[in-house]
Formats: structure tokens, C-alpha cells, sequence
């Protein structure tokens, strides 16, 4: 027997009928819908950061116990000095909050970086080529000439040679079967959401409509 | 009061130093670059020298490094909205001045103070954004499911139509690199489903076959995505990593300014 669905799932429904017009060419209904989008996701940062971050870390924190926490303050404060920005006479005062953070973050990117991503990668890249059969040729020997020769087609700071013009040559082989990879895997992973929403529409807004479900 | 000598040295260095270097610069412009570039030195080198350097002041569960990480988390809270004070500037201005497509900023102010300000009410009214104690979803939550959630999900499907015209252009099999390019993806996409089984559906003789096939392309699929495609991402994060350990300690050491929006000689 039909049914009309409730208004989250019409206006869900609208929504996503607003931007698959975007498919047929630039519309009012479409860039409706892209604005709301915009407003909204940032609205949703608001909430995310005021109630995940700020709340737990910083209001609570200094609401329940003052004396352990007191020095909490000092990012609060921090942060109030990244909007003197907006005041051109002092904006430079922003700096101050602007150079502890990006270097506190870089400092502890170099330390993540060597210890967590340049050591390991090489780690993998050295595998035992002692044995000469059909894995250790498959896996190991693909991997480690694979690692090197991108290495060697990223080494800017030698005009290269004959030989290492070769080494890169095979290196970008090396790089586009795994853009063509991640090409397809970016693919999959699309279509699996607009499959989603083409679900979404037909099962849940059409059919009840005209009584299928 | 906690008075231990991790935060003290916190507090001096991240509060009395920019304190002090504020006073000094209204008077006197040449500090103004110089002392953030010297705060930004400690700043960077806690991190570092805290992993090198056991001491409880400085690595240890209230030490030095882990506190300054809790203290930047609330700045990342300001910096995230600062971004949203920018937005709302543009888009005001452009209502003010009647520029074409001035509604949709309209639209774009609405969904922003709606959600924004169903976040704020959740923070002030105690209740979060999830649920509400009766169990019902709070405002915010709602918005979530029915605008956002929707919305995400169809703005990011649509890539799918685009990204099919960009693969109709970009796997063409005119050289090598795109040869290579045209069969790592198409292999990968074909791989990830049951695309033999499904094509000798109406061929029942065939489907053993097809089944056994279709097993030996996920196979060479996971063989792609771990060896040549492994080899080729491990490559790239060394890259980028010895580069961005390069650019860390450039910024560190003062040398790149440009994140304070001073040139060289400033």
C-alpha cells in the first residue's frame, strides 16, 4: 500500500536529485544545493571543534580542576591572538600563535616522518636475495628495483645519465601502474557511493511511493 | 596550584617570551619577525629533543612535549575557526554588494548558522551533538543526517561521472606510461568484483571456468596493490619524507619564513 515517506527522506530525496542535475549542466538547483553544502560543512566543523576539542581540552579541563590545569589558559589565549590578524595595525601579534603551532607540528612531523615512515620503507625495501626463486623474483626483487628506481627518478640533484635516465625511465613504469591502481580503487570507491544514493532514492523515496515497499 | 617545571618552562616560553616580545615590538618593528622565529625554534625543537632526551620534564605522561601537544590542540580549534570568520566575511560582503549569485551566499550563511549554531547549543546545553537524554537525535545530529550525510555522499558520487570522462581521456594507450597506466587500472577494477562469474551468468557451462578466472584476477590484483604498487608508494613516502624532514628543519632552524608572511630579509 503507498506511502508518502517523511520529510527527512524528501528532503534528502531533493538534495540529492539538486546535485545530479549538475550532470545535465550548472543550475540554480544545483549550485542551491553546493551552497548549502558549503554552510552546512562548515557548521559542522563548528559543532565538531567547539564540542570535541575545545569543550573536552580546554572548558572542562579548567572547569573541574583550575589548579591542576591552570596553564591551559595560555593556548586559550593563544588562540584568541591568531584573530589579531583581522586587525591590520596589530596583526602581526598573530605570529606568535601562528610560529608555536606550525613549528611545534613540523618539529613533531620530523621526528614521525625519519622514525615512522623513511626507516620503515626501507626496512622493507631490503629483502633477502639470497634464494633465486619464483617469490623471491615475484615479490622481493619487483619491490626493491621498484623502490629504487623511484628513488632514483625523484634524485633532482644530479643531471642524470644514460643509465640513470634508463633506472627512471623504468621507475615512472613503476609509478603509473600505481596511479592506474589508485585510479581504479578511487573509482570503486565512487561508484559504491553512488550506488548508495541511487539505492537510497529508488528503495527508499521511490518505492514506498507507489506501494512496492 | 601544579607547579611542576615542564609547565612553568612551557609557560615561559610560550607566554611570558611572546608577552615580552609583543611589548618590545609595538615600539620597536625589527623584533616583531625576530622573536616568533625565535619561540618557533623551541617550539620545533621540544618535539625533537624530547625523543632523544628521557627526562620526565620533558617526554614523560605531564612532560614538556606531551603537554605543549594538548595546549596546540586548542589552538587547532581557533585555527579551524578562523577559517570559518573568512568565509562568513566573503560572503557577507558579497550580499552587501549585490555580486552575481549573491542568494546562494545567503543559503551558504543559513546552513552554516543552523548547523553552527545547533553545535554551539549542544555545547552550552551540556547534551553534546548526539543525542538528546530521552534518547531523541539533537539538532545538530538531525542536520547531520538528513543535509550533510546526503549531500557528501551525492557531491562525492558525482566524481564517479567525472572521473569516467577523465579515464575515457587518460586511458588511451598511446605510449608505454599510459598503456601501463590503462591496464593497473583497469585490472584493479575488475579484480575488486565478480565481473567473470556475473558476464557467464547465462552460460552455465562456462561458470566453473569463469569462477577459477575470476580467482586468479583477485590474486593479480592483490599482487598489483602489494609489489609493484607497494614499491612504487614506498618509493614516493621516502621522497616525501626526507623532503618534508628537509623543510621541517628549515622552518626550525628560521631559514623559511614564509608561513609568517615574511620574505628573506625580514
Amino acid at each position: 500500500m503507498p506511502h508518502i515517506p517523511g520529510i527527512e527522506t524528501w528532503i534528502a530525496a531533493l538534495l540529492t536529485l539538486a546535485c545530479m542535475s549538475f550532470l545535465y549542466k550548472d543550475n540554480p538547483f544545483f549550485r542551491f544545493a553546493e551552497s548549502l553544502f558549503a554552510g552546512i560543512s562548515l557548521g559542522y566543523f563548528i559543532g565538531i571543534t567547539l564540542n570535541q576539542t575545545l569543550v573536552p581540552n580546554l572548558i572542562l579541563p579548567l572547569h573541574r580542576d583550575f589548579g591542576q590545569n591552570w596553564d591551559l589558559l595560555v593556548p586559550g589565549l593563544l588562540g584568541v591572538l591568531l584573530y589579531m590578524r583581522y586587525v591590520p595595525k596589530i596583526g602581526w601579534i598573530s605570529r606568535f600563535a601562528l610560529s608555536i603551532y606550525v613549528a611545534y607540528y613540523i618539529g613533531l612531523d620530523f621526528t614521525r616522518r625519519i622514525h615512522g615512515e623513511v626507516l620503515p620503507q626501507l626496512a622493507r625495501a631490503i629483502v633477502p636475495l639470497s634464494k633465486f626463486d619464483s617469490h623471491t623474483i615475484l615479490y622481493s626483487l619487483i619491490f626493491s628495483v621498484g623502490v629504487f628506481s623511484v628513488l632514483i627518478y625523484f634524485f633532482f640533484s644530479k643531471e642524470q645519465d644514460a643509465v640513470t635516465r634508463r633506472v627512471a625511465r623504468l621507475g615512472i613504469w613503476f609509478l603509473m601502474i600505481s596511479f592506474g591502481a589508485a585510479f581504479g580503487f578511487t573509482v570503486m570507491g565512487r561508484v559504491a557511493l553512488l550506488i548508495g544514493r541511487l539505492n537510497f532514492l529508488i528503495l527508499d523515496w521511490i518505492y514506498p511511493m507507489i506501494g512496492l515497499r | 596550584m601544579n607547579l611542576e617545571f615542564g609547565r612553568l618552562a612551557l609557560v615561559f616560553l610560550f607566554a611570558i617570551i611572546p608577552a615580552v616580545g609583543i611589548a618590545l615590538g609595538i615600539n620597536s618593528p625589527g623584533l616583531r619577525a625576530r622573536i616568533p622565529l625565535l619561540v618557533a625554534f623551541f617550539a620545533g625543537a621540544i618535539p625533537i629533543i624530547s625523543l632523544y632526551v628521557p627526562k620526565k620534564f620533558l617526554s614523560g605522561p605531564t612532560g614538556m612535549s606531551p603537554r605543549l601537544d594538548q595546549w596546540l590542540i586548542i589552538v587547532y580549534a581557533f585555527a579551524i575557526l578562523l577559517g570559518v570568520v573568512n568565509v562568513v566575511q566573503n560572503s557577507t560582503r558579497k550580499i552587501a554588494r549585490r555580486e552575481s549569485g549573491w542568494p546562494f551566499s545567503i543559503v551558504l550563511l543559513l546552513g552554516l548558522f543552523a548547523t553552527g549554531g545547533a553545535g554551539i547549543y549542544g555545547a552550552i546545553s551540556h547534551h553534546g551533538i548526539t543525542s538528546l537524554p530521552d534518547g531523541t537525535a539533537t539538532p545538530f545530529k538531525w542536520i547531520q543526517d538528513q543535509f550533510f550525510q546526503p549531500l557528501q555522499s551525492t557531491i562525492f558520487a558525482l566524481l564517479a561521472f567525472f572521473m569516467a570522462s577523465a579515464a575515457f581521456r587518460a586511458f588511451r594507450a598511446r605510449n608505454a606510461e599510459a598503456t601501463i597506466l590503462l591496464f593497473a587500472g583497469g585490472l584493479v577494477m575488475a579484480g575488486r568484483v565478480p565481473l567473470l562469474e556475473f558476464l557467464a551468468v547465462p552460460f552455465p557451462p562456462l561458470q566453473p571456468a569463469a569462477a577459477g578466472a575470476s580467482q586468479a584476477l583477485g590474486k593479480l590484483t592483490e599482487w598489483i596493490m602489494d609489489t609493484p604498487n607497494g614499491a612504487a608508494q614506498s618509493g614516493i613516502i621516502i621522497g616525501a619524507a626526507l623532503g618534508a624532514a628537509s623543510m621541517a628543519i628549515r622552518v626550525i632552524l628560521g631559514i623559511e619564513r614564509g608561513y609568517l608572511g615574511l620574505g628573506r630579509g625580514e
